[in-house]
């Protein structure tokens, strides 16, 4: 089977404007979450990771006029600029595939200075395309919480499938009033800044933030990821209440495990979900355990950005990624006691080891799953 | 990776102009004046569905009950079979539900629907599938890529057969078309076919 | 006393959407969720909506919801003690 390399890469958070930056925050316990006050919420206002606009306007504007783009436009095409700057890219046969949950939505019924049918994620990733000049068609996923990771997903199916060589993969979600108000409805925010799996955890906090990756069947000299397994499966159980017996998410690691010709006992850290809310840190635990998992080295990377929904499965799979190369082990920040009813080996400093073999995971409405395998190769 | 077979569209529905279509064959036909909701709630009495949660759903989920309801019935598919579905207003008539809401009291049934995906998961939980699934959003009816990717995932040994198609749903006009793949069947899955079946009732 | 029982079997079908339920299908004393009448988790949330739209009653403890939501009599008790319209 072709193999498949995850390439360059570029994260655009309130962490900062570049992979690099990212990693470096994370690894100073710099946390994005800050109290954003807002008249319409309970408990004027909430934790979030929001990006400053001015900063990301300053920013934008080496490579385009900040006013003629909203916020998370500017933040995807950043994204996707840093990445296609450092590679010399045939646009003619590069496939751009765009990872967003709602996108634009607060343009819905406000569209301020833009046209209406921005608020479309058509429109969303008509704009990406025709900024840099891709030629194909954009492909958009729009899968709740696991989209940016099964958008790296279908690239690696259709690159293998033999549609195309080369596949911008480019995530982007932004804290509207829209979710914000509708996980309020569902009481699921935090009242502090999210604690993924503690015991204390009482919900999400929400973050915005865009991300990009080139998924190629290129290798490079040195050091390369590939994705060697990927599944997603349904729980087919609720709508939006994880399943008890993390039926979906054991699935499709098992999947996942299979496609990649790997036992549990090879994976070396798991990048897992960590939404801190009660019901999805259980769920995973479960299925973690089912799956053998209890014992590994696992992390949320949720404190450092809230929940970036459809961004968020992307982020994450470049910050493990970058975990596996750098050798380094990010803690999951807010930890405090473990919270769930399963072990787990929850990563509480940062640590240097070896490592060849992660897993990443994902979970969303509609009771979707995603497992991602990642693994190192040395090209010399 | 498993060997690449030839697939067939097993069954095909379509949902347009207050009809439900399987195999071209009328199955329910309304008054054109009948409107959406009762629409919505005449061809569930219709078809007999028994399914209380049905009208819980937003009309987006509805529409894929109705669709997957016709199309699955008598029909054997494995818990693998895949979800392959694509739009190009996404979730945008509950969208609008929320965001009038949001002027008041938010509904939380009402914002959990506010993702296209959702409809997988109540055919997902309907039909037991605990399987790949994806939504895209497209500008309009893209067979290529509906043909495409179900074919790389039948090609890859994942799943045995795929249920692919369109549901597009704004301002109360709906357009549905859904597929049952397999290796069962007389029409050859192809984008051809898959456009074709896409025009009829669309001219 | 018996009214706001009836009114609130009347909103909880309408605003749960149970269609193919009547008034007198749901007994003062039946179980609302698991086998009784089968609501779910998101149910819940939508009958605080109810409480805090119809009765002005706010509900932020999902354990209290728990025990107020057990049956029409023990939701219309609580209404009748806490209710501040």
């Amino acid at each position: 089977m072709m193999d498949i390399l995850l390439q360059e890469d570029s994260i655009i958070s309130p962490l900062g404007f570049s992979t690099s930056e990212n990693i470096k925050a994370i690894k100073a316990g710099i946390s994005g979450l800050q109290f954003h006050e807002n008249s319409r919420f309970e408990k004027g206002g909430y934790y979030a990771g929001i990006i400053d606009k001015t900063w990301l306007a300053d920013n934008f504007s080496k490579i385009g006029d900040p006013t003629k783009f909203t916020k998370l436009e500017q933040m995807m095409l950043l994204a996707t600029h840093s990445v296609l700057n450092n590679n010399q890219l045939d646009l003619s046969e590069t496939a751009l595939i765009i990872s967003s949950t709602k996108g634009n939505i607060d343009l819905l019924d406000n569209p301020q200075n833009f046209s209406k049918d921005r608020a479309s994620l058509n429109s969303l990733a008509k704009i990406i395309q025709a900024f840099f000049g891709f030629k194909l068609q954009p492909i958009i996923v729009s899968n709740a919480c696991i989209s940016g990771g099964l958008a790296v997903a279908i690239a690696k199916r259709f690159i293998q499938a033999g549609k195309f060589n080369n596949a911008l993969v480019v995530a982007g979600d932004r804290v509207s009033d829209f979710v914000v108000s509708g996980f309020q409805s569902f009481q699921a925010l935090s009242a502090k800044p999210c604690r993924p799996f503690s015991i204390n955890r009482d919900g999400i906090s929400l973050g915005e933030g865009a991300a990009a990756i080139l998924v190629s069947n290129m290798k490079r000299e040195g050091d390369n990821i590939s994705l060697i397994g990927d599944a997603s499966a349904n729980d087919a159980n609720h709508i939006s209440g994880p399943s008890r017996t993390g039926e979906g998410l054991y699935k499709s690691i098992q999947q996942a495990l299979k496609e990649a010709k790997l036992s549990s006992s090879e994976i070396e850290y798991v990048s897992a979900h960590g939404t801190a809310t009660l019901f999805n840190d259980e769920m995973e635990a479960v299925a973690f355990n089912r799956a053998g998992l209890a014992h590994v080295p696992l992390n949320s990377f949720k404190a450092y950005y809230g929940h970036t929904l459809g961004a968020s499965a992307l982020i994450e799979t470049i910050l493990t990624k970058h975990s596996l190369l750098n050798n380094e082990l990010y803690p999951s920040l807010n930890f405090e006691e473990l919270g769930v009813s399963k072990a787990l080996n929850i990563i509480q400093k940062i640590k240097n080891k070896e490592l060849q073999t992660a897993l990443k995971t994902a979970s969303g409405f509609g009771g979707c799953n995603l497992a991602m395998i990642l693994k190192k190769s040395f090209n010399g | 990776m498993g060997k690449s077979r030839n697939h067939f569209i097993t069954n095909s529905i379509r949902i347009k102009n207050e009809k439900i279509f399987l195999n071209k064959e009328t199955v329910l036909s309304f008054d054109s004046e009948i409107g959406f909701p009762q629409f919505l709630k005449d061809s569930y009495k219709k078809l007999g569905l028994k399914y209380p949660k049905y009208h819980k759903m937003d009309s987006l989920c509805k529409l894929g009950i109705l669709g997957s309801s016709v199309l699955l019935k008598d029909q054997n598919f494995d818990a693998d079979t895949a979800l392959v579905f694509s739009n190009t207003s996404a979730s945008h008539d509950i969208d609008l539900k929320h965001k009038q809401s949001m002027e008041s009291i938010v509904s939380p049934t009402v914002f959990v629907y506010t993702l296209p995906n959702i409809v997988l998961g109540e055919i997902s939980i309907k039909y037991k599938l605990q399987s790949e699934n994806v939504f895209f959003i497209e500008d309009k009816f893209n067979a290529e890529l509906l043909w495409d990717y179900s074919e790389a995932l039948l090609n890859s040994g994942k799943v045995s057969s795929v249920v692919c198609g369109w549901i597009e749903l704004k301002n109360e006009q709906y357009d549905v078309l859904l597929c049952l793949v397999s290796n069962n069947g007389e029409i050859p899955f192809t984008k051809d076919n898959l456009e074709e079946l896409y025009k009829f009732e669309n001219e | 006393m018996s009214d706001l029982r009836t009114e609130l079997k009347q909103s909880i079908i309408e605003q749960l959407n149970l269609e193919e339920l009547n008034i007198e299908d749901i007994d003062n004393d039946d179980a609302l969720f698991g086998d009784g009448l089968g609501l779910d988790s998101i149910d819940a949330l939508e009958l605080i909506v109810l409480l805090e739209k119809d009765y002005g009653i706010k509900l932020t403890d999902p354990d209290q919801a728990k025990e107020i939501f057990l049956s029409i009599n023990k939701m219309a008790g609580y209404i009748e003690s806490h209710r501040t319209k």
